[in-house]
């Protein structure tokens, strides 16, 4: 709602002294009905993804295609450079045999897995992002250090200006200030 | 050394059943943790003995590369390497740094999935300890190959001969594995890191270090919709560095069981070679963080309890692998193969006799002192038995490639081996690599994983509101599972 109150504002910050402050009001944010805002804190903390209604993430299901990418080329890869490309005979041994092409197979798989695993959660938290309005908060530098935050953006459909500073408030923060955007 | 290391004022080795262990004292909240963690990097200078260490080994680094550049200039003949023994130092000093590497993984991975909290306070270290020690293992194949411009032919890459990698033969299962291997760990570190560099970020007074640590800290904002797939990300990584771990030293001891040397053919080796590797690690784990605990004034992080926790799992792997040199020479008596009973003889008995024993007494012998309470809970008795298992461990290698080569099927053919003094420093010189970048490393980034040892710490009035730590790392509430 962008109103002449919320003109040039990202949001407001709430700090919070305490973690377990933080899980009880979380959880108050979720039942108003908020859905653009977060918690900001140094460490992930135990009960917060509940409180807040995060859902599970599909992160496992692009690991395991890329695992399965990682068997498939490694499996291809060695048939067809060993056995079809460049056929090398060595020591009687088979052209393409199973046992011989399981580390490698292996190896690739693991790795392929844990690149996918790296690249997409950090995709999915849409990182590396270097500038964010919240940057611009003296107070929210604590938050990767000993200070636990919510905030709530002015994009939310039941962002309320003045009201919700209220709201932020009035769930025992210790502190709200608004961000710029 | 114990000049340098004053015994521990608190001692939080005792086990009490009934409360939590205490892996943090010294009262530290998340406040005075963050600062005394990042206050070491963001010292303004050095301390002296800091830049005398980092002289030093710099300087032994700069040798060991005048080192190789000598062997390229001149080829491999500047080493003692010669027929019959064509695998010397290179290939010993190969498995020596990556089996180094083990304790880190297992570290970070491992007692993660076993949810082993202690981990927290020196899985950071432990883990570029592995990248280091992998760096200097990933230098002995690359310049043994003799011409090391083409070494890229040890990859799938399509080259003028119009040929490719023979797959079915270790020494390329080794190139994978110990690719794949540097790779994750590399990844699995970062991940781990990029919360605590956002701290230093965020607590940055000056432009280079708002941009440096800025730049790697991705923009992380402590973000629980981050978090959440953080964490997920997290386990599954250190779900795949569990079997990967067990998988390298297994690939790098294929490199000599699946040849049909007496003494080298065997099925014990993967499963011996791991058990090795772990029990290397760790001491070198010790070796680097008892002095790093002392100067830094970290041993209220990295308490007694973890010390003596690892002196276990050395007391547990060093006795195993005892355990290994036996049932070798049990197999090679029961398997009545002439020519695998005298590799065992001429290995314990033999020219080499003198490295046997050496190998014996460090590793089986020296890590039986853990069985004592006090010496196990003194920094400065762990850390000299901890260099006895370095040293016994490169001997390991040493006997096991070297002794089999010298004396094979044909007496004839026999000789002894003898290394050069250009072996001896490039060996040498890798110390000063590995001990360079750990020096690095302190200066430059949080050594303790400042994020996770928060979850691990004991909260003031915690009690009163909810009877478990905070975090989520190690998930200890059994209904958010």
């Amino acid at each position: 709602m962008a109103t002449r109150e919320t003109h040039g504002l990202y949001g407001y910050l709430a700090e919070f002294r305490e973690p377990w402050d933080l899980i009880d009001a979380a959880a108050k944010v979720r039942d108003a009905g908020y859905t653009r805002w977060d918690c900001h804190t140094p460490f992930p903390l135990h009960g917060l993804d509940r409180a807040m209604g995060i859902r599970g993430t599909r992160l496992p299901w692009l690991v395991l295609c890329g695992g399965l990418a990682g068997l498939t080329l490694a499996l291809v890869m060695q048939w067809w450079m060993n056995a079809h490309d460049y056929p090398f005979l060595i020591s009687g041994k088979p052209l393409f045999g199973l046992p011989a092409a399981v580390p490698v197979t292996f190896e690739l798989t693991v790795l392929l897995s844990a690149l996918t695993t790296f690249f997409g959660m950090w995709g999915l938290n849409l990182l590396p992002q270097h500038h964010h309005p919240l940057f611009g908060s003296e107070r929210f530098r604590r938050a990767t250090s000993d200070r636990f935050f919510i905030s709530i953006e002015a994009r939310d459909p039941l962002f309320q200006g003045e009201r919700t500073r209220e709201f932020l408030a009035g769930l025992g923060a210790d502190a709200v200030e608004p961000v710029e955007d | 050394m114990g000049i340098l290391l004053t015994r521990d004022t608190i001692d939080n080795t005792a086990h009490d059943p009934a409360r939590p262990q205490e892996l943090i004292t010294g009262g530290y909240d998340f406040t005075t943790l963050t600062d005394k963690v990042c206050g070491i990097v963001e010292r303004p200078g050095a301390p002296r003995a800091w830049w005398v260490a980092l002289g030093f080994m710099a300087s032994l680094a700069a040798m060991m590369f005048a080192m190789i550049g000598y062997l390229i200039y001149k080829g491999v003949g500047v080493w003692g390497l010669n027929n019959p023994v064509g695998w010397g130092w290179a290939i010993v000093n190969f498995v020596f740094w990556v089996g180094i590497g083990h304790a880190g993984t297992l570290i970070s991975a491992i007692l993660y999935l076993l949810r082993q909290q202690w981990r927290t306070s020196i899985n950071r270290f432990a883990e570029a300890m592995t990248i280091f020690a992998v760096v200097c293992a990933g230098i002995f194949p690359g310049i043994h190959v003799g011409r090391v411009w083409v070494v890229w032919w040890l990859f799938p890459l399509p080259n003028y001969q119009a040929m490719w990698p023979n797959f079915r033969s270790p020494l390329l299962w080794d190139v994978f594995a110990v690719g794949t291997y540097a790779t994750v760990s590399l990844l699995f570190w970062y991940t781990g890191m990029v919360p605590d560099l956002a701290t230093l970020r965020d607590r940055a007074t000056t432009k280079v270090r708002k941009i440096a640590y800025g730049f790697f800290a991705l923009g992380w904002r402590g973000s629980n919709r981050h978090w959440h797939r953080y964490e997920k990300a997290y386990l599954i990584l250190a779900g795949l560095a569990t079997p990967l771990v067990l998988s390298v030293h297994s690939v790098v001891s294929f490199d000599f069981a699946t040849s049909q040397i007496p003494g080298w053919h065997t099925t014990i080796f993967p499963p011996y070679f791991v058990a090795g590797a772990i029990f290397s690690g760790f001491a070198m784990v010790m070796t680097c963080l008892i002095p790093a605990r002392e100067w830094y004034g970290l041993k209220n992080i990295v308490t007694l309890y973890h010390l003596e926790t690892m002196a276990k799992i050395i007391l547990a792997t060093g006795t195993m692998v005892g355990y290994a040199y036996a049932t070798e020479f049990f197999i090679a008596w029961y398997g009545g193969n002439p020519a695998e009973q005298f590799a065992f003889i001429n290995r314990a008995f033999g020219p080499y006799a003198w490295a046997y024993w050496i190998m014996v007494t460090c590793n089986v012998v020296s890590p039986q002192l853990f069985w004592f309470k006090k010496i196990r809970t003194s920094p400065a008795a762990l850390l000299v038995i901890c260099i006895f298992v370095n040293i016994g461990m490169w001997f390991e290698r040493f006997v096991i490639t070297v002794t089999s080569l010298s004396r094979d099927f044909l007496p004839a053919a026999w000789g002894y081996y003898r290394p050069t003094a250009i072996d001896i420093l490039t060996f040498v010189g890798s110390f000063g690599l590995f001990f360079t970048l750990v020096l690095l490393f302190m200066r430059f980034l949080p050594m303790i994983a400042m994020a996770e040892v928060k979850t691990v710490m004991p909260q003031k009035h915690w009690e009163d509101k909810v009877s478990r730590p905070v975090g989520d790392y190690h998930g200890t509430n059994p209904e958010d599972r």
